[in-house]
């Protein structure tokens, strides 16, 4: 995994909001097929990690590099390098006048210019690869909550992405549709994509993740794989983080 | 028998002025969308300066009667040494009063969609004004629907005013009919009452229609879900 150059590289991120510092210079490199979770308290700059990433909230101070482009040079086109990083939302966010193949297949006709014979093609694979292609003609206000964020993650994966950004899947979820939701992810990491998670199912870091990053009050605390996270945390702080977060969402539910 | 006939004799001119009163309501309605929906837009998404302009426009326009505003615009601008016809005059009143109105309907309407539905379209790699051409702007005129067959109804009545500016539009027809034969005012303005509703009714039901065709499915409230079942 390490001889693989980076795909994305993030240099010393700093955001403010007014005198409020979320990030305060977060840096660490995603190679090619690896999962990284993000884990941390609420309220501490997680989420906004995640859109500065893809600069819907660009930062500050700092480099975002993807794939040797770097994305915070301000002569960068941004609607071409968004096209390679996938975005999938703690409120799925499916446009709300569109059916699910629509959904799909918009990003394909409007941003990629696929023909729409070739675009309803592609979009309907993606359907059947999160096990919706029965759904497609069904609109967001119709579906379940998991079946939206299948959905919305079909969205995203059918641009082609380098890249899949998780942020927080499936915290809006129900508890017994999240595993649906966790399903597609873990096949998609298993299949090599290269995706960055913010969630709080342990179970998902556990399991599936090459390596987690703790993030608290905008800084790294700790990083480093599963097994020395939750075996043998470096860091107080981290070891009574993960000894709340498994009294609220249970142990390891995989 | 004498009153109808009355009636049916006025009718012709009463339709010519009802063309004018429906190329006005038109005229106001359209000018009004247009820099309603690009002022509603500039509110949410523009820069401090460009919002505080637009909520200036807003409340001017807002708080100054329409008949003054007809005056001000034709009068006024006439003594300014600006030369508006009087049709003119009126379309500028009337149509940016509309839109002012109007800026407000569709400025809720894209708050209430909400950011979200912009930054998933965006992080797609859509470019922000096909983000608002493909994914904001279908859903807010479905939402406005509502609220603007209201703008419409008031729009519609309110071209009676332009008889001020001596426009012959349908009001002014009615009294030039009054005026010619003596006429019962009573029963011409009976009629000229009967068409305004026939025309907002009319129109209503079709903006109705409208809002029918193309709700969006899932949000059927629960009555239309039990009428479906009953089916």
């Amino acid at each position: 995994m390490l001889s693989n150059p980076p795909i994305l590289l993030l240099k010393d991120i700093r955001k403010s909001y007014g005198t409020e510092e979320v990030l305060k210079g977060v840096s660490f490199e995603l190679s090619k097929g690896e999962t990284k979770v993000l884990i941390g308290p609420s309220g501490t700059g997680k989420s906004t990690l995640l859109r500065c990433i893809n600069q819907l909230t660009p930062p500050d101070e700092g480099e975002v590099w993807l794939n040797g482009t770097e994305l915070t040079d301000k002569k960068v086109d941004i609607n071409k390098a968004r096209q390679q990083m996938g975005m999938v939302f703690q409120h799925f966010n499916l446009f709300a006048h569109l059916d699910a193949l629509n959904n799909v297949k918009l990003g394909l006709t409007k941003v990629k210019q696929m023909s729409e014979k070739k675009a309803r093609s592609k979009a309907m694979e993606e359907l059947e690869r999160v096990g919706l292609a029965n759904q497609a003609s069904s609109y967001p206000a119709q579906l379940s909550g998991g079946q939206q964020q299948r959905v919305g993650i079909a969205r995203a994966l059918a641009m082609d992405p380098k890249l899949m950004l998780f942020d927080e899947p499936t915290s809006a979820l129900d508890p017994e549709l999240i595993g649906e939701v966790l399903e597609v992810m873990i096949d998609l990491a298993e299949a090599g994509m290269t995706m960055l998670v913010v969630t709080h199912e342990m179970g998902f870091a556990r399991s599936v993740c090459d390596e987690i990053v703790f993030l608290e009050n905008g800084k790294i605390v700790e990083q480093g794989s599963p097994r020395q996270f939750f075996e043998n945390p470096e860091h107080k702080r981290t070891r009574e983080f993960l000894d709340k977060i498994s009294e609220l969402y249970g142990g390891s539910k995989r | 028998m004498e009153d109808l006939i009355l009636i049916w004799n006025s009718l012709p001119a009463l339709l010519k002025g009802m063309l004018v009163t429906l190329e006005l309501t038109l005229a106001f309605l359209g000018l009004g969308f247009l820099v309603g929906i690009v002022f509603a837009f500039g509110q949410v998404y523009g820069n401090k300066f460009t919002q505080t302009v637009i909520a200036i426009y807003e409340k001017v326009f807002r708080a100054i009667p329409a008949l003054v505003l007809l005056f001000l615009f034709y009068f006024g601008s006439a003594s300014l040494g600006i030369k508006l016809s009087a049709f003119i005059s009126a379309c500028l009143a009337m149509g940016l009063r509309s839109s002012a109105y109007q800026s407000q309907i569709f400025r809720g309407a894209i708050q209430s969609v909400g950011k979200e539905q912009m930054m998933a379209s965006r992080s797609l790699g859509m470019s922000q004004f096909k983000s608002i051409v493909y994914v904001i702007l279908p859903q807010i005129l479905r939402l406005s629907i509502p609220s603007w067959t209201n703008e419409f109804a008031i729009v519609l009545k309110d071209t009676s005013l332009v008889y001020a500016l001596g426009i012959t539009e349908m009001l002014r027809q009615g009294r030039y009919i009054i005026a010619r034969t003596y006429g019962n005012s009573l029963l011409i303005y009976i009629t000229v009452a009967v068409i305004y509703f026939i025309l907002v009714f009319t129109g209503s039901k079709f903006f109705s229609f409208l809002e029918k065709k193309f709700k969006i499915p899932g949000y059927e409230t629960k009555e239309e879900k039990e009428g479906v079942r009953a089916v």
